[in-house]
């Protein structure tokens, strides 16, 4: 089964990438973006879905810093 | 003899070994062993672990000589990590918080000035509180994180080994921590390289003191 596994800064963790993201896009004439956040997304293939959280859990995220959703494709 | 951890991408194995050198023996340890019968201490060095691929250390914790060095370390073996190490250490749980890029998001290599804090265990009785350190970082991911109820805890059990003096915090780190020790005391860990600093030659010997802790903590613990 294919899974997405979305990961993303804690909420009130300063991401400086999100921050660096925001400052350019005046430059470039996109106005009014705010907030943005980077995070990762994992495409994997799996024989076991059961197991994917506790996956997510020791290794794709550390939960200190990061959420993490997964997304099963059917 | 302390042994140095040496990973694929490890980088500052071989600087580590001629620190514990100084003051003592030292070996290297490669990442497929498990027998570390026969060390006093252990180094988890600086470097760029499996290519801090996913995020620093995440996967050199699974590596078998760290699992070797968890079960060292629940035993009361002194272990050191530094930089990559320190990473390497957080993700494994043997030491509180993590480390996230650097709040400018560039590599940062300078001397810093380092301030010890009052702390116990093995390594914080070889280091004078309030003493400073004048100490290389070279890092990408330095930032040192945990929440604030964690970081309340752990300044009140004295679990704060370093903070980077006042204005010198190169980072963004919580609190200006540089380094932490963990609940028994013998897991130390900073971002800082002590075994950059360990001849006037390159500008400080500062860094000595820590691995003649480490080697101290060995005597402490057969004595």
């Amino acid at each position: 089964m294919k899974a997405k596994v979305l990961i993303r800064p804690k909420e009130g963790i300063l991401d400086p990438q999100g921050k660096a993201v925001e400052r350019a896009l005046p430059a470039l004439g996109f106005e009014g973006v705010h907030d943005v956040r980077v995070g990762r997304l994992v495409e994997l293939e799996t024989d076991d879905p059961s197991k994917l959280d506790d996956l997510c859990e020791k290794l794709l995220a550390n939960p200190l810093i990061e959420d993490f959703e997964v997304e099963l494709e059917q | 003899m302390i042994g140095v951890i040496q990973f694929p991408g490890s980088c500052d194995e071989r600087d580590a070994v001629a620190a514990v050198e100084r003051v003592g023996e030292g070996r290297l340890v490669w990442h497929e062993e498990t027998d570390l019968s026969g060390l006093d201490g252990v180094v988890v060095p600086g470097g760029f672990s499996y290519g801090d691929y996913l995020r620093a250390g995440a996967i050199a914790r699974f590596s078998p000589a760290m699992e070797a060095v968890a079960r060292f370390a629940a035993e009361g073996g002194p272990v050191l990590g530094i930089c990559n190490g320190f990473q390497v250490l957080c993700e494994a749980g043997l030491l509180p918080g993590a480390l996230l890029p650097n709040e400018g998001l560039r590599f940062i290599c300078r001397q810093v000035q380092l301030v010890a804090e009052d702390f116990t265990g093995p390594f914080g009785g070889s280091i004078e509180s309030g003493q400073r350190l004048s100490i290389p970082v070279k890092h990408m991911s330095g930032r040192y994180f945990a929440p604030d109820e964690d970081l309340d805890q752990l300044e009140s059990e004295g679990r704060i080994a370093f903070r980077y003096a006042p204005g010198e915090n190169p980072n963004g780190s919580v609190r200006d921590i540089a380094g932490v020790i963990n609940e028994a005391g013998n897991v130390i860990g900073l971002m800082p390289h002590p075994e950059h600093a360990v001849d006037p030659l390159t500008g400080s010997d500062d860094g000595l003191v820590l691995f003649r802790a480490l080697a101290g903590a060995q005597q402490a613990a057969t004595a």
